[in-house]
C-alpha cells in the first residue's frame, strides 16, 4: 500500500526540483546590473503614491469563507459518491438532507447579496 | 509510528527500484516539457491562422526555416539570458519561491495519471483526490507572487485570480463528485474502465452538464481567455506577475501551460473515455484495433488543448462580476442538481445510463 506512494513522493521532489532549476538557471545565466530605477515599484511610470499593501475589499474574504464551506461539502460528498451504489436509497436520502441544509445556506447568502460583485 | 517505520524499512526499496522510478519520471516529464514548449508555438500559430496571418515562421534550425519550429527554443534561451529583476521593496525569498510553487505542482499532478491500461507511474486508489490537492496548491503560487512583489497591481491581480480560481474549484469539485457517483471509484484507471463501451457510453453524454462545467471551470482555473481578467493588460497590466522577468516569468508561463495540458488530459480521461477506442462494441471495432490506447488518449487531449486556443481567439473577455456570477450562481446550482439526478440514476440502476 505504502510503496505505491513512494513514486509520487519522488515525483513531487523532482517536479519541485525542476522549478528550482528553471529559476536558478535564470539567476546563473542572466546578467546582474540592478539600479535604483530598475528595481523601483512598477506603477505605470509614476512613483508609488502609497503603500501597496493596502486595505482590500471584504468580498474577497467572503469568497474565501464560502470556498472553505463548500470545499468541506465536497470533502463530505466524495466518500458518499464512491459508495453510493452500495448504500442505496437510504444513503441517497441522508445526503439529500445534508445538501438541502447547505442549499438553504446558499440561498441565504445569495439573497443577502454575498455573491454580488458591483 | 514504530510499526509504520518497521513495515517501511522491511521493504525498503532497493537502488534498482529507485532508478527505475526515476527513469519513469523522466519518461513522463521530458515529453511533457517539450509539449509545453510546443504548445506555446501551437498557440501562436493556430491563433495566427484564425486571424488570417501566419504566426511564427522565421526561427528554424541551422539556418533552415522549418515552419518556425525553433521558436520555443529561441524563446527559452532568450528568457534564460535575461536579468531577473527583484524590486527593492519585494520580499526576496517569497518572490523567488512563488514561481517554483506554481510550476512544481502543475508537473507533480502527473504522477498518478494513467496513460494506458496499467500504464501509470502510481496507480493509487485516491488518485482523483491527489489531483485535486495538487491543482489547489497552485493558488499559493499566485497569492505569494502577488504579495511578495509589493506592488499594487500585483496584489490586486493576485486577489482577483485567487478568488476566481477558488470559486471555480468548487464547481470543478462538484463536477468531479458527479463522475465519482457514476464510476464508483476514486482510482483514475477505474474511472476510465467504467466508461468502456462505444463513445455513447463515455461520461460526456450522461454527465453532459458536468462535462461542460468541468471544462469551462478548467479554462477559468488556468486564468485563460475569456476568463483572464487577472492579466487584463489594459487594466492592471500583467496581473500577479507584473514584476517578474526572465526565468521567474518563464516558470509562471510554463506552469500555466502545463496546467492547461493537465485540464485537457483530465477532461479526456474522465468524460471522453481516456484511452478507450471510440468504436468499442461497434462493428467498426476490428478496423481500429491496431491503434494503441495511448494514441486515443493523446488525440482526445490534443482536441481539448485546441479548444483552449480556439476560445482565446473567439471570445471577448468576461467582466469580473460576470465571472463570479457564472461561477457561483450558474455552475454551482447546476452541478448540485445534476449530482442528485446522477445519484438517483445510480440508486435505481437506470439502464440507459448505467447498465
Amino acid at each position: 500500500m505504502l510503496e505505491n506512494y513512494l513514486p509520487i513522493l519522488i515525483f513531487i521532489v523532482v517536479a519541485l526540483a525542476v522549478g528550482v532549476v528553471v529559476v536558478s538557471l535564470g539567476f546563473v545565466l542572466g546578467p546582474h546590473r540592478p539600479d535604483a530605477e530598475k528595481c523601483s515599484v512598477y506603477e505605470c511610470g509614476f512613483e508609488a503614491f502609497e503603500d501597496s499593501r493596502m486595505k482590500f475589499d471584504v468580498r474577497y474574504y467572503l469568497v474565501a469563507i464560502l470556498f472553505i464551506i463548500f470545499d468541506l461539502e465536497i470533502a463530505f460528498l466524495f466518500p458518499w459518491a464512491v459508495v453510493l451504489g452500495k448504500i442505496g436509497m437510504a444513503g441517497f436520502i441522508a445526503m439529500f438532507i445534508f445538501l438541502a441544509i447547505l442549499v438553504i445556506g446558499f440561498i441565504y447568502e445569495w439573497k443577502k447579496g454575498a455573491l454580488e460583485w458591483e | 509510528m514504530l510499526n509504520l517505520w518497521n513495515s517501511f524499512s522491511q521493504d525498503w526499496p532497493t537502488l534498482a527500484t529507485l532508478i527505475l522510478i526515476l527513469l519513469k519520471i523522466v519518461v513522463i516529464m521530458l515529453p511533457l516539457m517539450v509539449l509545453v514548449a510546443y504548445y506555446t508555438y501551437a498557440e501562436r500559430k493556430i491563433i495566427g491562422y484564425m486571424q488570417v496571418r501566419i504566426g511564427p515562421n522565421r526561427v528554424g534550425f541551422f539556418g533552415r526555416h522549418a515552419f518556425g519550429l525553433g521558436q520555443p527554443l529561441a524563446d527559452a534561451f532568450k528568457l534564460m539570458f535575461k536579468e531577473i529583476v527583484i524590486p527593492t521593496k519585494a520580499n526576496r525569498v517569497l518572490f523567488v519561491i512563488a514561481p517554483m510553487l506554481s510550476l512544481g505542482p502543475a508537473l507533480a499532478a502527473w504522477a498518478v495519471f494513467p496513460f494506458n491500461e496499467g500504464m501509470a507511474l502510481a496507480d493509487i486508489n485516491a488518485g482523483l483526490l491527489y489531483l485535486l490537492a495538487m491543482t489547489s496548491v497552485g493558488v499559493y503560487g499566485v497569492i505569494i507572487a502577488g504579495w511578495a512583489s509589493n506592488s499594487k497591481y500585483a496584489l490586486l491581480g493576485a486577489m482577483r485570480s485567487a478568488a476566481q480560481i477558488v470559486s471555480y474549484e468548487i464547481a470543478m469539485g462538484f463536477a468531479l463528485v458527479g463522475v465519482l457517483v457514476a464510476a464508483g471509484s476514486l482510482n483514475l484507471s477505474d474511472i476510465v474502465r467504467a466508461q468502456s463501451g462505444s463513445l455513447l457510453h463515455w461520461y460526456w453524454l450522461p454527465l453532459l452538464p458536468l462535462f461542460l462545467i468541468y471544462f469551462i471551470s478548467g479554462v477559468a482555473e488556468t486564468n485563460r481567455a475569456p476568463f483572464d481578467v487577472a492579466e487584463g493588460e489594459s487594466e492592471i497590466v500583467a496581473g500577479f506577475h507584473v514584476d517578474y522577468s526572465g526565468m521567474t516569468f518563464a516558470a509562471f508561463f510554463l506552469g500555466e501551460y502545463a496546467n492547461m495540458i493537465l485540464v485537457s488530459a483530465l477532461t479526456a480521461l474522465m468524460f471522453m473515455g481516456g484511452w478507450l477506442s471510440p468504436f468499442q462494441g461497434t462493428p467498426l471495432e476490428p478496423f481500429f484495433a491496431w491503434v494503441p490506447g495511448f494514441v486515443w488518449l493523446v488525440a482526445k487531449t490534443f482536441f481539448f488543448m485546441y479548444l483552449f486556443l480556439w476560445f482565446r481567439a473567439t471570445f471577448p473577455r468576461y467582466r469580473y462580476d460576470q465571472i463570479m456570477r457564472l461561477g457561483w450562481k450558474v455552475f454551482i446550482p447546476i452541478t448540485i442538481v445534476w449530482i442528485l439526478v446522477v445519484g438517483l440514476a445510480v440508486v435505481y440502476q437506470l439502464p440507459w445510463w448505467f447498465d
